[in-house]
C-alpha cells in the first residue's frame, strides 16, 4: 500500500536538515487499529507527516479521521500499532508530545463568556508559556488571527469565523512544532473559508508541520503538500495531490450530461470502452479520456481533479 | 536521539504546571460569574436562618444548651458547604464534559485526566471553604457570638468540599445524562443531607441511624464546625478530621477513575 507520504517534492527550506538530529517525522503511525465494541474505527493505518510538510487527511464521514486524530493526543489509546509524535512514543510519552503540539478542534470549545484575549491567557497557562513570555504569546496569536481590535470583545459576541480564527490562534500559543487541524472549516461560509485558508497557508508557509483532517477536496487540494485518502479505517492512497490525479484518474475526463436513461448508455458505452466512470449527480463524468480523440461521446472536457480520484477509490461522494 | 526533545525531562503526574494551568481556567472564568454565585450563596443561608430561626425558633429555643439560632447557623455551614460543592461538581463536570467539550481542549494540552479532576476538585473545595463562611457571617448578624475557632472553619470546609467535589464528579463521571443526578439527588444526597445533625439533632434517631450517622461525611463536618465555633474542640473531633480525610482521598480515586473512563477510549 502506497501509504507512505513522501517528502521528495518538499527539499528546501521547509524541510528540516538532518545535521540537526531532529527527527525527520512528526507524526509516524504503524498498523494502528482502534476499535469500539464491534467497529473497527481505525484499522490498520500507516501514517508519516515529514516535519515542515503540511498533510491532509481526506476522507468521508466515519472513515476513522476524528479517531486519528484523539489517537494522536492520547485521547484514544490505541489497540494495536506504534504511534509516535515528534518522536515520542504514545501513549506513555503523550505528554511530551502534546506540550508540544496544537490542537484544532473541529467543535468550538472556547470558554464563551471570557473575551479572546482571556481564552489565550488561559491557553498559555496550559501550556506552560513561561511568565515572561506570556505577554508576547497572546500578542503574537491575536495578529496571527487578526483579532487584536477584538481582544476585548467576549467569545459569544464575536462572528462564527473570528471563532475559528481564535480557535486556531489558541491551538499557538506555545509556537507548536506540530498543529492538528480537525475540519478546520467545517459548516462555514465560502468567505470564511478562504479567510481560515489564507491563515493555514501561513502557518504553513512558516514552516510549521500541519496535519489536518477534511472532507472538503478542495480544501485538501489547496493546502496540502500530500492528501491520505482514508476509508474505513485505513489508507486507500497517498501522494502529492496533482500525483494522485495522474495515477489514479488521469489528465482528463469528459463529463456528459443528459437525463437518467442517457446517463446509463453513457456509462455501458464508457465501460465497453475500458473506462471508468463516476456519476455526478446530473451527470457522468469518464475518467482517463486523456487526449483521446475518436471517442465521439459529446461532452465537456474538463481536468481530473481529487474528487475523481476520491470517488474512484473510496467509491463514495463526498460533500 | 539527541535532540533537544531528549533532554527535557520525562513528564510527571500531577505536575504543578498543569495544575495551575486548569486552576488559572476556573479563576478566569469565576471573573466572569463570581457576583451570581455569591448573590446565591449569601441569600440562600439568610433565609435558611429566617425560615428555620423564626419557624422553629418560636417554638424551640435551645437545642443541645445551644441558642436555636446559633445551632441551626453552624449547622448551614456543613449544608452550604455540601451546596456549592457536590452540586457545581456534577453540573460543572457535566457540562464541561458533554456541552462545552472544555474537557477535550485541555486534555489535547500537557494536562492528564488525574491532574484535571484533581485542580478541578481544588478549585470547587476552595470555593466551598469560603462560601461555607458565608452563613457564619449571617449567622453573627443574627447574634451568632465571634469566636477564635471560627478561623478554623474554612479549612473544615475545605476538606469536606474537597470530598463533596470529588463525589459530584465521580457522579458525573459514571452518569450517562443529567436525569441520573436525580437519582443521586434523591436517594444518597437528601438522606445524607437529613441524617447530618444541620437543622434538628440526632438524639430522637434510632440507634442504627445514629450509627449510621458517624459515616456519614456530612453529620462529621455539622460536628466539627459546631466544635469549632463553640470552642469544645476535643480528641474525637481528630477521628472527625480523619473521616473527611478519609472520605476526600476516597472519591478523589473514585473520580479520577470515573473521568478517565469518560474521558479516554
Amino acid at each position: 500500500m502506497a501509504s507512505i507520504v513522501s517528502p521528495r517534492h518538499l527539499q528546501g527550506a521547509r524541510h528540516w536538515h538532518p545535521a540537526r538530529m531532529e527527527p525527520e517525522l512528526a507524526i509516524r503511525m504503524r498498523g494502528v487499529v482502534k476499535r469500539y465494541g464491534q467497529i473497527t474505527a481505525v484499522d490498520g493505518l500507516d501514517l508519516e507527516v515529514p516535519l515542515g510538510t503540511c498533510v491532509g487527511l481526506l476522507g468521508p464521514n466515519g472513515a476513522g479521521k476524528s479517531t486519528t486524530m484523539r489517537l494522536l493526543t492520547a485521547q484514544s489509546i490505541a489497540d494495536e500499532g506504534e504511534l509516535e509524535v515528534l518522536g515520542f512514543a504514545l501513549p506513555g510519552e503523550s505528554k511530551q508530545a502534546r506540550a508540544r503540539c496544537g490542537v484544532v478542534p473541529q467543535l468550538d470549545n472556547l470558554d464563551t463568556t471570557l473575551t479572546v484575549e482571556q481564552n489565550l491567557l488561559v491557553f498559555t497557562h496550559l501550556y506552560r508559556v513561561p511568565r515572561a513570555e506570556r505577554h508576547a504569546a497572546i500578542e503574537r496569536s491575536l495578529e496571527l488571527a487578526k483579532l487584536v481590535d477584538r481582544r476585548a470583545e467576549r467569545v459569544d459576541k464575536l462572528s462564527g469565523g473570528m471563532r475559528r480564527r481564535l480557535l486556531i490562534a489558541r491551538a499557538l500559543v506555545h509556537q507548536p512544532r506540530l498543529v492538528l487541524l480537525d475540519e478546520p472549516t467545517v459548516g462555514l461560509d465560502p468567505q470564511v473559508r478562504q479567510e481560515l485558508w489564507a491563515l493555514i497557508d501561513a502557518l504553513r508557509s512558516e514552516g510549521t508541520t500541519l496535519l489536518m483532517s477534511t472532507h472538503y477536496i478542495e480544501e485538501a487540494e489547496r493546502l496540502a503538500d500530500t492528501v491520505l485518502i482514508m476509508s474505513h479505517g485505513t489508507a486507500v492512497a497517498a501522494g502529492p495531490p496533482s500525483e494522485l490525479v495522474l495515477e489514479h484518474a488521469g489528465t482528463e475526463a469528459l463529463e456528459v450530461y443528459g437525463g437518467p436513461a442517457r446517463l446509463a448508455e453513457v456509462e455501458a458505452e464508457a465501460r465497453s470502452a475500458g473506462l471508468r466512470t463516476r456519476r455526478t449527480g446530473t451527470s457522468v463524468s469518464i475518467l482517463g479520456i486523456d487526449g483521446r480523440n475518436g471517442f465521439r461521446l459529446e461532452g465537456e472536457r474538463r481536468p481530473a481533479n481529487l474528487e475523481d480520484v476520491f470517488v474512484l477509490l473510496t467509491g463514495e461522494e463526498i460533500a | 536521539m539527541a535532540t533537544s526533545e531528549a533532554r527535557v525531562p520525562r513528564l510527571g503526574r500531577l505536575e504543578r504546571s498543569a495544575l495551575t494551568g486548569v486552576l488559572v481556567r476556573e479563576v478566569v472564568n469565576f471573573s466572569s460569574y463570581w457576583k451570581s454565585t455569591t448573590f446565591s450563596s449569601t441569600v440562600e443561608p439568610t433565609i435558611y436562618l429566617l425560615a428555620f430561626g423564626f419557624g422553629f425558633g418560636s417554638l424551640v429555643s435551645t437545642i443541645g444548651g445551644y441558642d436555636y439560632v446559633d445551632f441551626v447557623g453552624t449547622g448551614t455551614v456543613a449544608t452550604a458547604v455540601l451546596f456549592s460543592s457536590a452540586f457545581p461538581a456534577m453540573f460543572g463536570t457535566f457540562v464541561k464534559y458533554q456541552f462545552q467539550r472544555t474537557y477535550d481542549a485541555i486534555l489535547a494540552a500537557p494536562v492528564d485526566t488525574e491532574e484535571l479532576v484533581t485542580a478541578e476538585a481544588l478549585w470547587i473545595a476552595t470555593r466551598a471553604g469560603v462560601y461555607g463562611c458565608v452563613p457564619m457571617l449571617v449567622a453573627i448578624a443574627f447574634g451568632l457570638d465571634p469566636a477564635w475557632g471560627m478561623l478554623l472553619v474554612p479549612f473544615i470546609g475545605w476538606i469536606a468540599g474537597f470530598g463533596w467535589a470529588n463525589f459530584g464528579i465521580s457522579i458525573a463521571g459514571y452518569s450517562k445524562s443529567f436525569e441520573n443526578f436525580n437519582y443521586v439527588i434523591s436517594a444518597v444526597l437528601t438522606p445524607l443531607f437529613l441524617l447530618a445533625g444541620s437543622f434538628f439533632p440526632l438524639d430522637g434517631f434510632p440507634e442504627w441511624a445514629q450509627v449510621l450517622a458517624a459515616f456519614n461525611p456530612l453529620y462529621q463536618c455539622v460536628q466539627l464546625i459546631r466544635a469549632a465555633v463553640f470552642g469544645n474542640l476535643g480528641w474525637d473531633d481528630l477521628f472527625r478530621v480523619g473521616v473527611l480525610v478519609g472520605f476526600g482521598l476516597l472519591v478523589w480515586r473514585i473520580a479520577i477513575r470515573a473521568m478517565t473512563k469518560k474521558l479516554i477510549d
